[in-house]
């Protein structure tokens, strides 16, 4: 979706500002709003795919004035609710009202070590033969979907050059509308900067983003 | 966005508080999560899984060539061989620094980031700032930093759209040779493997 968690190329926002000997966490709350959204990954049956788009579908004026971990939660509502896990009364009452929904599992402190060990790998077999190899030139397709992709606006339309080929990757787009894993070839293309800003850009950057193949077509 | 919950109010703060404290009363009493687990999510990604992590696979590489071709190929077999692995990381890609080529990570998109060499991203990286810019005026981030590289060193950022994650590898600081690991390891900041920074000098 066109949304404005697509930043790349914006203008105004300022300065970025490191803050010296950073913490993991600023406020207790964000380290149960961060445990809370990976828990409930297990019994909440979506995928990762499915999160981000519930998080940049939140209204942009609200996405930006929020920090990070208060877009996690809402994000997390968002899935919550759309599955009947919680209802609006219940999130307003502060507790729980009605009977739990059956779930499939949880994930219980035993477990923990080993799901994050495992982790969520992407990759997968495919028999269908890529269509570009490296050095190969491509476009970035012109699509605006109002639903979840992983091609950012800044590329679209542009020509760039095929730098890696990753194998075939669960594709992200079919993935967050519960359309399957629809496993796509994935490459990393990269641009120059000229190509992305204009003339005057610096002819030293090059910038590259990792796209499946139906993002592409030969250039 | 992310870097401004220092100027929100007081009832602000502690209406989000309030929230997630009913949020996780609610999945509690559901049955939906375990108290225990959320415990050990936290403690793993606050004590556990840092930039340390990362520190010593870049130092390994530094010292051992065999070790840098093989991180160079294959990432993840590497990474693991010192013990790092999982969310977040199934996919790792190592891009090395050189004064040709400077390389730097960012996610446009959201907040991807190598989290087993890495642990949780710091709040700039999930900044409007420097997600907006770090594709458009890499050296303007750069100078945010306090980094100036030579105008003849090509700048090479990585956009994590996909489910691959990046480290950089940034160049040996000179003046030291035959350095054990654990020394060099000192002086690989988290930034420099973001690519935000270069790795510190031998004082």
């Amino acid at each position: 979706m066109n949304g404005v968690h697509d930043m790349g190329g914006m203008h105004g926002f300022g300065p970025v500002v490191p803050e010296p000997d950073e913490p993991p966490f600023h406020a207790p709350w964000e380290k149960r709003a961060f445990a809370l959204t990976l828990a409930m990954g297990m019994p909440g049956g979506w995928n990762l795919d499915m999160s981000r788009f519930a998080r940049e579908s939140m209204p942009p004026a609200e996405y930006l004035a929020s920090s990070y971990y208060e877009i996690w939660i809402a994000g997390l509502q968002t899935l919550m609710l759309q599955r009947g896990l919680i209802s609006q009364e219940e999130i307003e009452q502060g507790h729980a009202r009605g009977a739990a929904k059956p779930v499939a599992r949880i994930l219980s402190a035993a477990d923990v070590e080993k799901v994050l060990y495992r982790g969520g790998p992407t990759a997968r077999d495919t028999d269908t033969p890529a269509k570009f190899s490296a050095g190969d030139r491509v476009r970035m397709k012109n699509i605006n979907p109002p639903t979840h992709t992983r091609l950012p606006r800044y590329v679209r339309g542009h020509v760039g050059t095929i730098d890696l080929v990753h194998g075939a990757h669960v594709f992200a787009d079919s993935h967050a509308r519960g359309e399957g894993e629809n496993p796509q070839w994935l490459y990393t293309v990269r641009f120059d900067a000229r190509e992305l800003w204009g003339a005057d850009a610096d002819p030293t950057v090059s910038v590259s983003v990792d796209a499946w193949e139906p993002y592409l077509e030969p250039a | 966005m992310a870097h401004d919950h220092h100027d929100h109010d007081h009832s602000d703060l502690s209406e989000t508080e309030l929230r997630v404290r009913a949020l996780e009363t609610i999945l509690t009493e559901k049955g939906y999560v375990d108290p225990a687990a959320l415990d050990l999510l936290i403690e793993t990604y606050e004590k556990k899984v840092g930039p340390r992590n990362g520190a010593r696979v870049v130092a390994r590489a530094w010292s051992d060539p065999d070790y840098k071709a093989w991180l160079m190929k294959d990432a993840n077999a590497a990474i693991l061989s010192v013990g790092y692995a999982g969310r977040q990381g199934e996919h790792m890609v190592v891009v090395e620094n050189t004064p040709k080529q400077h390389n730097m990570v960012v996610c446009t998109l959201c907040s991807c980031y190598p989290w087993p060499v890495l642990g949780l991203p710091p709040v700039w990286y999930k900044s409007a700032p420097y997600r907006s810019r770090a594709v458009a005026d890499p050296r303007g981030v750069l100078k945010d930093f306090g980094v100036t590289l030579p105008a003849d060193t090509a700048i090479r950022v990585w956009d994590s759209t996909s489910e691959i994650r990046y480290l950089v590898l940034p160049m040996r600081p000179k003046g030291t040779d035959g350095w054990s690991e654990d020394k060099l390891a000192d002086l690989v900041t988290r930034d420099s493997m973001i690519g935000t920074g270069l790795a510190k000098e031998p004082e």
